[in-house]
């Protein structure tokens, strides 16, 4: 049995072989291993945590008291965060070790860490190819056995979609599961902090930690346990027709299935369904999320914390500050989502667009609501591919919009979703297939999670790791 | 829904958001959001008549709480480590109104 000192050793060891993949932007040896020790001490005082020693990566969107915090961002460039994330603190308060901090698109805003102002992330299955994003390192991490969980945050499939193309599972609970305090907002109606890791048992330990409603944050209200067990046979499970476009992967779309036809040789209940709003859930989702994130990255001004020309002198005027500080300290993706949120806030094109986002936002609910009066949970794709070549969808923004066809309309929904690992491609890419599930039945889904799982028991690891 | 983004609108649109846009860049973007605001512009056709907007996802109403005040857990020391400019216990700022513009710059 080692201690947590020899484990904490052994992946910073590891981390350090696996550089290049850039999965890290803070490992301090020293602070990590000092925290590894107190784990020890607290272990051999008899002290319990449901935690204790567990390492355990954290997206560096999340506040990790003394700790450089950066959102990916060079606004948050050596910013040192003064407090933790309530989640973080309730981690440590369970003794959990934080290994390292994960990189991540700047401000979460992205699909495959490539907006990171730091390098991206290479996928541990193909370096030459994206990890996913926006929690591309937490998935990439926990892939390359860097660390066993970590914590990721998803507003639009930022958990789901690395967890998909990195072969690991990601959970992004139901909006108000989880305390978003100490999360660094990016949209206030959408965004979720959730786990990976690399099996639904472990997904399921860190929710049960991480979970509650908390005084700092009024849209937080926690969860109740499963009220049924779920189990294959009488399962019913929906298949939503519009998850399954034309743009899918011929592999992709086998792979889902051949699990499906697994999951109703087991007793399921298989139904075909239809979402109507499916397709005007993206556009809804790219009206909402750059308007909350206009407002949310407003904060950003020089003025109080972050990059700021005032250290440097030659801004004469306050509105010189502001601009020049924000022009430098946001990278491309953060401008034009915040130029996008502000046109489509802005005196005369409010009703048009935000407005007429939130009523379809509504009907987009609907559509899930109805579904769940007929089926237990929905069964979907991830993703229309597995991951993409660094680089591939860098030109054309509206290209890797896309991509987040099968995920984002249940942010809007604020429901509970997982991906699980569902087999390779040919070429050896991860396949991920994503469970839905109706609002605070979080554990219900991950039994559900846990079951199919089983069913499908996917063993394979990245050829790079070597051990086991 | 509205039509294309002039270069204007697009500087306009900086103005509000308080980022500077180059010449250059003005272009690009404008080439950018056009192409996002026809792709979201689609939401035109749907029928929303009568339906309410909704915020809050699980349609969860305001949560209340008596008001009462509760330690914060925050040092101010802390926070205002990360300040570029500091005076005591003030961050410190340029002048909100100038000669050159009583309006507040």
């Amino acid at each position: 049995m080692k201690t947590t000192v020899e484990l904490v050793t052994e992946l910073l060891d590891k981390a350090e072989a696996k550089k290049d993949l850039n999965c890290f932007l803070w490992q301090d040896r020293k602070t990590v291993l000092a925290d590894a020790q107190a784990a020890d001490d607290r272990r051999a005082n008899g002290e319990a945590g449901r935690l204790l020693g567990v390492p355990i990566a954290i997206k560096d969107n999340l506040m990790t008291k003394g700790v450089p915090t950066t959102a990916g961002s060079k606004m948050l460039e050596g910013y040192i965060a003064p407090y933790d994330a309530t989640v973080v603190a309730k981690l440590k308060a369970e003794g959990a070790v934080i290994v390292g901090k994960t990189n991540l698109d700047e401000y979460a805003m992205g699909s495959s860490t490539e907006n990171s102002a730091y390098g991206t992330t290479k996928n541990p299955w193909d370096t030459s190819r994206v990890p996913g994003g926006s929690s591309g390192g937490s998935a990439a991490a926990v892939a390359a056995g860097l660390a066993p969980i970590a914590l990721g945050t998803d507003t639009g499939g930022s958990i789901r979609l690395p967890a998909s193309f990195c072969g690991v599972v990601g959970m992004k609970p139901t909006y108000g599961a989880v305390s978003r305090y100490g999360a660094i907002a990016m949209g206030s109606s959408l965004d979720q902090i959730g786990p990976l890791g690399r099996t639904v048992a472990d997904v399921r330990a860190v929710l049960e930690v991480i979970a509650g409603a908390d005084r700092f944050d009024a849209t937080s209200v926690g969860l109740k346990p499963a009220a049924t067990k779920a189990e294959p046979k009488g399962l019913k499970v929906g298949i939503p027709g519009e998850y399954f476009g034309e743009g899918m992967d011929a592999e992709v779309r086998a792979s889902i299935e051949a699990a499906i036809s697994q999951l109703a040789a087991a007793g399921a209940e298989i139904t075909k369904i239809s979402l109507p709003h499916t397709a005007e859930a993206l556009a809804t989702y790219y009206i909402i999320m750059p308007a909350e994130v206009s407002s949310n990255l407003a904060r950003y001004d020089g003025i109080r914390y972050g990059y700021s020309v005032e250290r440097e002198n030659g801004a004469e005027k306050l509105l010189d500050i502001y601009k020049r500080s924000r022009s430098a300290g946001f990278g491309e993706e953060a401008r034009r989502r915040i130029m996008l949120g502000t046109y489509v806030l802005s005196a005369g094109y409010y009703d048009a667009y935000y407005k007429k986002a939130q009523q379809v936002r509504r009907l987009v609910r609907e559509d899930y609501l109805k579904a769940f009066e007929t089926v237990d949970l929905l069964l979907t794709p991830v993703s229309p591919t597995p991951a993409f070549k660094l680089g591939e969808k860098m030109t054309d923004p509206l290209a890797m919009y896309l991509g987040d066809v099968n995920t984002v309309p249940v942010n809007i929904a604020g429901l509970p979703a997982i991906s699980i690992p569902c087999g390779l491609t040919s070429n050896r890419l991860p396949i991920g297939l994503q469970l839905i599930g109706p609002h605070f039945a979080d554990y219900f889904l991950l039994d559900a999670a846990e079951e199919i799982e089983k069913i499908i028991d996917f063993q394979e690891k990245p050829s790079q790791d070597s051990s086991s | 829904m509205p039509n294309e983004l002039t270069g204007t609108e697009v500087q306009h649109i900086a103005e509000l958001a308080r980022l500077n846009v180059s010449a250059e860049e003005e272009a690009r973007l404008a080439g950018e959001l056009n192409s996002i605001l026809e792709f979201v512009g689609q939401l035109g056709q749907v029928d929303t008549a009568g339906v309410e907007p909704l915020a809050h996802p699980t349609g969860d109403g305001q949560l209340a709480r008596q008001d009462e005040a509760h330690p914060s857990g925050l040092n101010i020391d802390d926070l205002l480590a990360s300040a570029p400019a500091r005076e005591g216990r003030c961050v410190k700022v340029r002048a909100v109104f100038s000669a050159e513009s009583p309006d507040a710059s």
